[in-house]
């Protein structure tokens, strides 16, 4: 039995850019602007680092292939620099690669970067692909909000819950979200919205709305990672060490195999069992005091919760409702507004969320700060479909 | 004896109604008012001569008896494929073995009845044939044949006798009488002046060649029980019967109010619909009319009461929605395009090297089934899927185009990119076992529920009109036939 990552790594910096349509930068403004900030909380110089790790989802439309793009944007020291790419989980994986290379002892410091430049493609939502390879001449001629929309249909039945009752509530999500993105000085979404205007949105893909789904922004988030001993030599006081960070993959079963009912996120489950596990919670409702999940869609945060164990399972619904995961709720979720309202640059995003969780945990998160900061804090960062997906887990806390 | 062993059709379910056509465009023809009544049978943006004859040979011939037919013949002037072997994808679609014969049989409105002339002459030696005829002929907007066409299909399954109807003859006639013509890649068919094809066509030729017909076969016109010819021109099947001396009430419905005049496929849609109301003993007489005219007489025997239930004809002209919106006819048919948007833009080419690789899964449908576990699974892989027995090497071919399937889940996509949103589709899970998401068509996206029942039908999944490719997929549809 690996011994895991428990308190193996702390972070040194983070980084993040101000997210939203960038029409005044591409890819390496964005990875410079968090980058600068990162660098500047790390404390250290640029030669420091040993080794880089980029995360972005759909280079295409992004940076282009390799991690070259990166080296030459922060004038890296010729250092090892490798691009990961995970779908919408690449950002955690970035930050996994770093991490990893810290704790092996290959690196003394690692950074990990995720970017995503999404509005150059001249229209709304995530950018259509050439369609050529097998998996698509099967698959349906579908969307990202489609797919996860399904995971409603699926939901209502098994749980017995009227489309109505369900859409209300994932209005909740969403108008929790605005709220919560209005205070975040660097949201793309910053508009307060209620569950009416939500309700009655227009349709995206049933029975998500407009404001079921979330930002599709331009934004890079960074995170600068060491050895708790070399974070104290550097002068840190206050750490924050990662406490698990875990990856579970689909193997086909829930798309090709039987068993699965489309109402849940398997590898969600999956992932979260392990990063208890390796963080040493046995019971996450109480240890867990903070959560960012992967908001793409206001169900798919819903049905998250009940997979993260934070719910109980068909009652999500009623915790949302009740207010369990607002921002002065008992366990706060996407406290600065989420991938709905600060926005979602594909690579990005499972840095930003890190990001959140690390300045919440060390008392600097602004107008948003929760009272009590928080001890131990999850993020959850999902790539692909509902029924094919890779999801990643990551928790962080006061060392 | 030759015989027809079996038959089947389909008919798209979208009716466009010709009041709406004919609202929308009396000011600019006000002659049109002429063809105004009732509606006409228009395919999906995702069907052609291909799918919808893929639909009428499932209609005709069990998946089981698929795999004794010697040949196929593919008639339609409508084909997707100047060359690219199209009755070579029915084929494929049908999950047929390698060892089959296949032919394209096109250039006229005769093709449909040639065609199954052509399977009644190879049966010799044993073994069937089946005939599928197939038409989605495209019209100019604003003409009268807009209205007076329909799409459609039919399927004959032919061979040694006994069956259902038994072969008297066949006889034809051949004249270069240029009622009609359409250029090799001109889209429209240019028409003549009625009255001449009326009075110097239909009139002249057909009754020459149904006299000459009968005398041949030794059968007297007054026994012929049910006639059956297309009419494109309004009581041009009552008056040919007349004038060969076929008793008034032998003429069949043209269903010209209720499908229009599915081209070459006419001909064998109205034998089916025929055959489906006969009676054994009775005299059905075929004729076809088009540069020429096929003649072709069968006896329908005792055994045509057992015939197993089918949709048939009738079938499938009661699964129907009405089209009262005339523009979003004109962009389903292709003859208005609509800004699609960005979205639209997307590369839409198959690989045909990859599209060979895994021609049974796409074209036929045909999954896997681990031999060690039990578990089917789509679309097959060297490593069973299953959870807890990752078998190796254990997949046996498990078709699953035949097996009705259930929703698990769904959406209705307005967001993505297709000639008729909103994009339905969502995961189905197949009786016995294996499920996929999939797209589905001929819904309405509102009364999709979690647990529906569905069957899957052949499409066309997307245009690469860029390079006139057309790929094909199994979508799912609400089941039709929830009885059976």
């Amino acid at each position: 039995m690996a011994s895991g990552i428990k308190d193996k790594v702390a972070i040194l910096g983070m980084g993040c850019s101000r997210f939203g349509e960038r029409w005044d930068m591409d890819a390496n403004g964005l990875m410079v602007e968090a980058f600068l900030e990162a660098i500047e909380d790390a404390g250290i110089d640029v030669t420091q680092i040993d080794a880089a790790w980029l995360g972005v989802g759909l280079d295409t439309t992004s940076i282009g292939p390799s991690a070259v793009p990166l080296s030459v944007a922060l004038r890296l020291p010729n250092i090892p620099c490798t691009k990961v790419e995970n779908y919408c989980a690449s950002g955690t994986e970035s930050f996994r690669g770093a991490v990893y290379a810290v704790a092996s002892g290959a690196a003394d410091i690692a950074l990990a970067m995720g970017v995503e430049k999404l509005k150059d493609t001249g229209y709304g939502g995530l950018p259509a692909r050439p369609r050529g390879a097998f998996p698509d001449a099967t698959l349906a001629n579908s969307t990202a909000p489609g797919q996860f929309a399904q995971i409603a249909s699926a939901y209502s039945a098994k749980h017995g819950i009227q489309r109505d009752d369900l859409k209300r509530a994932i209005a909740h999500v969403s108008v929790k979200s605005h709220a919560n993105g209005a205070k975040n000085p660097k949201a793309h979404l910053r508009k307060p919205i209620t569950e009416e205007q939500a309700v009655n949105a227009p349709m995206i893909a049933e029975p998500l709305g407009l404001f079921d789904c979330c930002g599709v922004s331009d934004g890079a988030a960074c995170a600068i990672v060491t050895t708790p001993e070399i974070a104290r030599r550097l002068g840190k006081t206050d750490l924050v060490t990662v406490k698990a960070l875990q990856v579970a993959a689909s193997n086909g079963w829930e798309a090709e195999g039987s068993g699965w009912d489309g109402s849940y996120f398997h590898t969600t489950r999956v992932a979260s069992a392990r990063a208890y596990k390796e963080a040493g919670i046995t019971d996450p409702r109480k240890e867990i005091s903070l959560t960012e999940v992967h908001d793409c869609f206001s169900i798919t945060e819903l049905v998250t919760m009940e997979d993260l164990g934070l719910s109980d399972e068909g009652r999500a619904v009623h915790d949302v409702m009740d207010g369990k995961f607002d921002a002065d709720g008992t366990i706060p979720c996407q406290i600065d507004g989420g991938l709905k309202c600060f926005g979602h640059p594909i690579g990005a995003s499972g840095i930003r969320m890190i990001y959140e969780n690390y300045l919440q945990l060390l008392g600097r998160a602004g107008e948003r700060q929760r009272a009590t900061p928080p001890v131990t804090a999850l993020s959850h960062n999902l790539g692909g479909f509902p029924n094919l997906n890779i999801c990643a887990v990551a928790i962080v806390g006061m060392h | 004896m030759t015989s027809i062993i079996a038959f089947g059709a389909y008919v798209p379910r979208r009716r466009l109604q010709r009041e709406a056509a004919v609202s929308a465009l009396s000011w600019f023809n006000a002659g049109l008012g002429a063809h105004g009544r009732g509606e006409r049978a228009i395919a999906g943006w995702d069907e052609d001569a291909i799918t919808m004859a893929v639909e009428a040979a499932r209609d005709c011939v069990a998946e089981d008896a698929r795999q004794t037919v010697r040949k196929l013949i593919l008639a339609s002037t409508s084909l997707p494929y100047a060359d690219r072997q199209n009755a070579g994808i029915v084929k494929e679609a049908l999950n047929m073995p390698d060892a089959v014969g296949a032919l394209d049989v096109t250039g006229s409105q005769r093709a449909g009845t040639s065609g199954l002339i052509a399977a009644l002459e190879s049966t010799g030696g044993g073994g069937a044939v089946l005939c599928v005829a197939s038409e989605r002929r495209r019209a100019k907007v604003a003409s009268e044949a807009e209205l007076v066409y329909g799409d459609g299909a039919a399927a004959v399954l032919v061979g040694p006798g006994p069956g259902l109807a038994d072969l008297i003859g066949h006889h034809s006639h051949t004249v270069d009488f240029a009622d009609h013509f359409r250029a090799t890649e001109r889209p429209f068919d240019y028409e003549w002046e009625g009255r001449w094809v009326r009075d110097e066509g239909y009139a002249k030729i057909v009754p020459a060649a149904i006299g000459a017909a009968l005398e041949k076969f030794g059968v007297g016109a007054d026994a012929i029980d049910r006639f059956v010819m297309p009419a494109p021109i309004r009581g041009i099947d009552k008056s040919v019967a007349k004038a060969a001396g076929i008793k008034a009430e032998a003429v069949q419905d043209n269903l010209q109010d209720r499908l229009g005049t599915a081209g070459c496929a006419q001909p064998l849609i109205l034998l089916a619909h025929a055959l489906e109301k006969a009676a054994p003993g009775e005299l059905v007489l075929v004729a076809a009319f088009g540069q020429g005219c096929d003649v072709l007489l069968f006896r329908v025997t005792d055994t045509i009461g057992t015939r197993p239930t089918n949709m048939g004809v009738a079938g499938w002209l009661d699964r129907r929605k009405a089209e009262d919106n005339y523009v979003r006819h004109l962009h389903l048919a292709g003859a208005l395009t609509l800004d699609g948007g960005m979205r639209a833009e997307a590369d839409q080419r198959t690989p045909p090297s990859m599209l060979y690789r895994h021609r049974r899964s796409l074209l036929a449908l045909v999954g896997g089934r681990c031999t060690k576990t039990g578990t089917i699974q789509f679309p097959p892989s060297e490593i069973s899927v299953a959870q807890n027995e990752r078998a190796i090497g254990t997949q046996e071919e498990y078709p699953l185009a035949e097996r009705r399937a259930r929703i698990a889940s769904f959406t209705a996509d307005s967001l993505v990119y297709t000639p008729d949103p909103p994009g339905c589709y969502g995961l189905i899970e197949f009786e016995g076992g294996g499920r996929m998401t999939v797209d589905f068509t001929d819904v309405d996206a509102e009364t999709l529920e979690v647990g529906q029942p569905m069957r899957m039908m052949f499409r066309i999944k997307r245009n690469d009109v860029d390079r006139g490719f057309k790929h094909y997929f199994w979508k799912a549809v609400p089941d039709y036939r929830a009885e059976a």
